[in-house]
Parts: C-alpha cells; sequence; structure tokens
C-alpha cells in the first residue's frame, strides 16, 4: 500500500466518514489529482457534490500496484476550475459531464460540448470536429441504426473509404438514473439499477449492494458472495460468447455466427435457472441474494454449464482455425497500450492493448477475495486481440465455475441491511464483462444518499473505439465497434 | 475448418430449430413464473399490501374498488406474489400475455383476472402481413434486455424468418415499428420521424414494461412513460424483458398463426 499520498486510502468495497475524505482548496486539489495521474494512477470517478450555491469536485483514483482506492476532495468553489483534461485525457469526459450537470466551467477545457442533454436540440446537434480538404467527406450514422441495437450517432470525417476522425455524440438513452436516486435509496431503486445496462444487471446490481452494504457497516453472507460471483461469471460467458459470434457474423463467418448465438441462450438460461430471469433481474439485493440454490438445482447448472462450454469450444475453434477470419480481424481497429492508458480504457478492450488491468485481481472484493480469476491479457490491441481477450476469459470463467460449483459454501444467503451511515462514502468497483463499474455513494446528515454516481465501462471506453477508427476503412466500423460492444444506455444514465 | 468438416457437424447436430409452434412450447425457467392472475374475490377488505411493495406502481387498490394490477407497468418482480396473505395474485406460469388493446393488461376486475390475449389483425392486414411481416426496431431508451432478446429470435433455435419475419434497415422498408425503452425526450424526434417515414398501412408494437408505461423509471421527468402517447400501439407485450417465447407469440397471435385463444 502507498504511503506517499495526501489522498485519503480506502478498499473496495468499503466505506469512510465524509470528515476523513481529505479536503484542500480547489487549486491544490487539482495539483493533486493531477500528480497521481503524473504517476500513472487512475482516474475511476470524478464528479461535483453541491454544497449550498457552490460545489465541491470529488477525485476517486485506483492505485491498481498498491490494490488500494485513493479519495480526495475540493473545498466548495463557484465559477469554473482549471480542467484536468490538458495534461490527462482520461478527465475529458468527466469535465464535460461536470459541467454540464453543475455548470462550473472547466477552464482550457480542449473540447467542451454537453454529453448526454440536448440543450433544446437533440443531442447530436452542435459543432462537430471537421476536416476540410478536397476528397473529404462527412459521414452521419445514427441515432436509429440498422439493426436491433441501442440508438447513438456517428460522425465520421473521411477521405475517400479512410477514417481521419471519428465523433461520437450520445445522450439519446438518458434516463435520468443518477437524479432519480438521489434522497434515496427508494422502493424502486434496485430495480433501477439492474438496468442501468440490462445486459451488465449482475456488475451494477452487485456494486449497487456492495456500496450500501459497505454503508450499512455490514457484508452479504459469504454464501451470497459466492452466488454474485457465480452469476458475474455466468453474464460474462453469455456476453463475451454472443460478441464472438457477432464478430464472426460480421465477417461473414456464418458457423461460429450461428452457434454462438445459440449458446449465448444457454447461458442466459443457466442465469434464468438460478432467478427465473434470463438476466439475472432479482437475482442480487442490498443484504444478500434473496433466492438460493439447492443441491440439485446447482447440479443441474453444472451439467448444463459443462455441455455449453463443449459447444462454445468447438465454435471458437472453427473461428480461430479460419484465415480469413484471422485475416479480417488482424490489425484492424488497432490501439496502442500507451494511448488506451492515457484514456484510461479498461475491460477486455484495455487488456487487450496489453495492459494489465481487472478489478477482480487488482482490487478484489467479495468471493474474489478467496478464489481467483488469472487476468487475460493480449498484447495487439487489434479486433483479433479484443476477440482472442474474450475466448480466454471464456475459458477461465468457465473453470472458474467449474471450481465454485464443485465446493459450494454453506450458509445463509440474505441478512438483514441495518440502517446507513450518515455523512459517510462508499466507492465499490465490480469487473463486469465490459470492464470496471464504478459506483460511489455519498450518505448525507439522514442517512440518505445525498449523491450517487455511477460509471459503466462505456464511459470510459467509448473514446478507445473513436480513436480505433483512424485510418481504417469506414467499412470497417462495424467489426471495429462489435469488439468493443460498448453500452449506449450504461453510458447515458 | 474444411468443408467436409462444415458438413460432417451440421449432420451430426441435426436441425437446431424448436419445433414450436407445431410441436410444444419450450417450458419457462421454474422461477419465472409467467404471467400473473389476479383473483379480487379471494382479496381480504382494507388489505393493500400488495399496492405497497410494488416498486412500479402497477397496483392501485382505491377505496371501495377491488385491486387492479396492470401488467403493462408490471416488471414482474413477484413481491406481490410473495406478500399476498390470501394468494389473490399468483403466477400461472403462462408465458402468453401480448394484447392488442392497452386495457386488455389490467387485472382483476370480473371476467378479466388473467389477460385477454391478443386478437389477430384484421383480414386485409393478415393478408397484407400475414405471409411476410417486415419490422424496423427503435430502441428508445431500451436497456438493451428486450433489445438482446428481440435478437434472440434471430438465432437458429427461434428462426424468426421461418414466419416471413424480419427486421430491416430502413423504416421505407418496413411494415412495422418494434419500440423498446420508455422513450427518452431525446429520442422522441428520431421516433417520430421513423414513424412517419413508414409507408402505410403500418402497426406498431411496443416492446416491454419501459415501451408500455415506462417500465422501472416510471413517472421521471426524461422520458415520456412509454410509446403510446406519441405513436399509436398495436400490440403490447409486457414483460421486465418479455422471455423470447412471449414476444414470439405475441409475433405469431398479431398475425393469427396461433390457434388457442382465450
Amino acid at each position: 500500500m502507498r504511503r506517499d499520498t495526501p489522498f485519503t486510502l480506502l478498499t473496495n468495497g468499503a466505506a469512510l466518514s465524509w470528515a476523513d475524505v481529505s479536503e484542500w482548496p480547489l487549486a491544490e486539489f487539482l495539483r493533486n489529482v493531477n500528480a497521481e495521474l503524473d504517476r500513472g494512477e487512475r482516474l475511476i470517478s470524478f464528479f461535483g457534490v453541491p454544497e449550498g450555491d457552490a460545489l465541491r469536485l470529488v477525485a476517486v483514483l485506483a492505485f491498481d500496484a498498491g490494490n488500494t482506492l485513493a479519495v480526495g476532495r475540493s473545498q466548495p468553489f463557484t465559477g469554473s476550475f482549471q480542467a484536468l483534461t490538458r495534461t490527462h485525457a482520461q478527465a475529458h469526459l468527466f469535465e464535460r459531464e461536470i459541467w454540464e450537470q453543475h455548470g462550473v466551467v472547466p477552464e482550457n477545457h480542449p473540447w467542451l460540448k454537453p454529453v448526454r442533454k440536448d440543450h433544446g436540440a437533440g443531442p447530436a446537434v452542435g459543432d462537430f470536429f471537421r476536416v476540410d480538404g478536397r476528397e473529404v467527406h462527412e459521414v452521419a450514422v445514427g441515432p436509429v441504426h440498422a439493426g436491433i441495437i441501442e440508438p447513438g450517432h456517428f460522425r465520421f470525417q473521411c477521405a475517400g473509404e479512410e477514417v481521419l476522425h471519428l465523433e461520437i455524440a450520445l445522450g439519446y438513452q438518458h434516463r435520468g438514473v443518477e437524479e432519480a436516486i438521489a434522497g434515496g435509496p427508494h422502493h424502486s431503486t434496485v430495480y433501477q439499477m439492474e438496468t442501468v445496462a440490462g445486459d451488465t444487471t449482475i456488475a451494477h446490481a452487485t456494486a449497487y449492494a456492495n456500496t450500501l452494504e459497505a454503508l450499512a457497516g455490514t457484508e452479504a453472507p459469504l454464501r451470497a458472495q459466492w452466488l454474485r460471483a457465480v452469476a458475474l461469471e455466468l453474464e460474462r460467458l453469455a456476453n463475451h460468447t454472443g460478441d464472438l459470434g457477432a464478430l464472426a457474423g460480421d465477417v461473414a463467418f456464418l458457423p461460429t455466427a450461428s452457434a454462438c448465438g445459440k449458446i449465448r441462450g444457454d447461458f442466459l438460461n443457466l442465469t434464468a435457472l438460478l432467478c427465473g430471469n434470463r438476466f439475472g433481474r432479482g437475482l442480487v439485493r442490498p443484504g444478500g441474494c434473496p433466492l438460493d440454490g439447492d443441491a440439485e438445482r446447482l447440479g443441474r447448472l453444472r451439467e448444463r454449464l459443462e455441455t455449453a462450454l463443449a459447444e462454445v469450444q468447438q465454435a471458437a475453434a472453427w473461428l480461430w482455425d479460419a484465415a480469413s477470419v484471422r485475416t479480417r480481424f488482424e490489425f484492424t481497429g488497432q490501439l496502442g497500450a500507451k494511448q488506451a492508458a492515457a484514456i484510461g480504457l479498461v475491460g477486455p478492450a484495455a487488456r487487450a492493448c496489453g495492459l494489465v488491468r481487472d478489478v477482480r485481481f487488482d482490487h478484489p472484493a467479495g468471493w474474489y477475495r478467496f478464489a481467483q480469476v488469472p487476468v487475460s491479457v493480449w498484447p495487439d490491441g487489434d479486433v483479433f486481440a479484443r476477440a482472442r481477450v474474450r475466448w480466454l476469459e471464456i475459458q477461465r470463467s468457465g473453470d472458474f465455475l467449474r471450481e465454485q460449483l464443485d465446493a459450494v459454501p454453506e450458509g445463509e444467503t440474505m441478512s438483514p441491511l441495518p440502517a446507513l451511515a450518515p455523512n459517510s462514502l462508499a466507492v465499490a468497483l465490480v469487473e463486469g464483462w465490459r470492464g470496471e463499474v464504478c459506483h460511489v455513494a455519498l450518505t448525507g446528515a439522514d442517512g440518505r444518499l445525498r449523491r450517487y454516481k455511477i460509471t459503466d465501462p462505456s464511459f470510459h471506453n467509448w473514446t478507445g473505439l473513436a480513436l480505433a477508427l483512424r485510418g481504417q476503412a469506414i467499412s470497417d466500423f462495424p467489426l471495429c465497434n462489435k469488439s468493443f460492444n460498448l453500452s449506449y444506455c450504461g453510458f447515458d444514465l | 475448418m474444411s468443408v467436409h468438416d462444415t458438413l460432417l457437424h451440421r449432420l451430426k447436430r441435426g436441425c437446431e430449430t424448436m419445433a414450436y409452434p407445431k410441436g410444444p412450447a419450450p417450458a419457462l425457467p421454474d422461477r419465472h413464473g409467467g404471467a400473473l392472475k389476479v383473483e379480487t374475490a379471494k382479496c381480504t377488505a382494507g388489505c393493500s399490501a400488495c399496492v405497497t411493495v410494488c416498486p412500479t406502481e402497477a397496483i392501485a387498490r382505491p377505496t371501495g374498488k377491488p385491486v387492479a394490477l396492470d401488467l403493462g407497468r408490471c416488471i414482474f418482480c413477484a413481491e406481490c406474489v410473495k406478500v399476498c396473505p390470501t394468494k389473490a395474485i399468483t403466477q400461472t406460469n403462462d408465458h402468453r400475455m401480448a394484447v392488442r388493446r392497452r386495457e386488455d393488461l389490467v387485472l382483476g376486475d370480473t371476467a378479466k383476472e388473467q389477460v385477454r390475449l391478443a386478437q389477430a389483425l384484421d383480414e386485409k392486414l393478415r393478408r397484407l402481413f400475414g405471409r411476410s411481416l417486415k419490422l424496423r426496431q427503435v430502441s428508445a431508451a431500451g436497456c438493451n434486455a428486450c433489445e438482446a432478446d428481440t435478437n434472440v429470435l434471430g438465432t437458429i433455435g427461434w428462426d424468426l424468418g421461418r414466419f416471413g419475419i424480419q427486421f430491416v434497415a430502413s423504416p421505407r422498408h418496413a411494415d412495422g415499428l418494434l419500440i423498446t425503452g420508455p422513450v427518452s425526450k431525446n429520442m422522441e424526434l428520431a421516433l417520430k420521424k421513423t414513424y412517419a417515414a413508414l409507408p402505410e398501412p403500418r402497426i406498431v408494437i411496443a416492446l416491454g414494461a419501459c415501451a408500455i408505461a415506462g417500465g422501472p423509471f416510471i413517472g421521471h421527468p426524461q422520458h415520456h412513460n412509454g410509446a403510446s402517447g406519441l405513436v399509436p400501439v398495436d400490440l403490447f407485450i409486457p414483460g421486465c424483458p418479455p422471455h423470447p417465447l412471449t414476444i414470439l407469440d405475441g409475433l405469431l397471435r398479431l398475425l393469427g398463426k396461433l390457434e388457442e385463444r382465450r
């Protein structure tokens, strides 16, 4: 653990008193955050907390090598602050968001525009970065796309077929998730948390449960933590399998595409075996997991898991064996490790750039303190690497589940949740299938949630897709997009 | 993989598409529960346990009136089933729950204990769409669960194409619109423009609790509590998300391809 930092340290899934969080005047706060980012630490959450008419900034950092998190805050201020984005690109969306949500201006931000809100004219209306010149043209795609996909707008600057620049305008999916939690937890909050990104139900619900449990000074029973880990890996298996199939489909390699479409459903049905819902709705609740599985049910799960794993093994073998797939995947949509680190990329997309970054390994919480999953890394940063990391993770999640289902812990799965501690802050990270899901909760004097900040991995990673497209043929956009497969609603909140 | 391997594999696997609807429907997961049933005769006077636990205000019990459960608002958490002291609200394990009229999702009154399942389109529309229905999908703040389980219908197990139903890449090519999500303010214009671009006659399907009534986000100022206020809806498919079987049942019922009625 690092001791040479002015920030207050805590671990994943812990809470501390708001008064104990290091506090500095605004300029010093920004200097301190900047200094940690200079040392290579990561900004995992950065947001405002209103104090009367003024605003405080709160930064949560991840010290991955030290397996700790660090938090600091500014004194309340009004007006503006010097943008961190000038020196650290990973702050760029956070600062745009702070400006949009609270009206304080990040001075010298290079590209200050709304993140989600339409400001009266629709999210994709306004300035886009433009390239001028002969042969240069602009292509606009979305918000409605040609398939069964969430909405978003993509603006390409192209010279012929080559993409010079891609700008992504989101916000169409904005449902007001964070505003809705304020003053909570409300009766509907846990159901809303399950749909922050509907394909990441377990990860978001677990992060939410972890923050509340930390604030209440309790922990879910061990068997519930175990069940959450099992469900989280099933969620990863289903989505990674679906992605391998979709990537195969995008290069017209149909055997794997057809097989994976079906196997993905088989994995979803395993989650449904546990809780009735294919996406895991109702499985995780603050205090534990309300639905337990008896030996017979878990035995069925183990059996069906084995079948699905064998099938995905076969489907993946065809994919890796095909030269036509390899030529399309290799060197397409490449992103370097340096750039990936600079923009704060997370999840399989980051690991496919050679970055060793996985919450389950760096900041283990819940059951991952007792059972480990090796980090899957591939160095090349292209579509091939992103597909390959998914395949490695499918195998490792499969092994993890086999191991877990062969040694089921005994005990209860639900415990009562005491009242939340007033004036406290809790941070929970969960490695969802897309990457790091971060929830930060702050309670007020009444023990109610005063501020709740959600960072879906997509919030970091959309910029990665935009950069990966540079110098690519525009016809490769669907393939690159699928290789990241990011969430629109998780970003738009 | 050589061509020989591919053929051999296909031969070994055989046809992977389910027999339904010619054969029996696959079973729902045992913990799914299916559609709900409300028997108000069993309600205790003055009890409103179900009303209090419902996270989406789907259940109401106005003074002096029986309980009314709106399956369109329901996200199927089954909390009401658990708290009801007299088992007036029960799970039927029935996957069928799509309806043509919004009011048919409101359960409780006499002869309205269960959903009144969707009637087929009229003869003229069935002649037009019965063998080929092209749909445009608009996700308007859907969480990607309804979208994912609609996509599933295109996989080999379900093979939606065998019914002539297909999702197309332009509203100009479409006979209808399938909407997911509560319709965020930011998607209002795109949804209206898509609807306007569909050639007539056209149909609209609202899929999932969000598109029907706002789902878990019901009442938020950032969206429209579903699609009905913006475009006329011809088919409502409840669920959070609806099971693929529920979606398929709704689509087939609309096209008059399922015999049984309730």
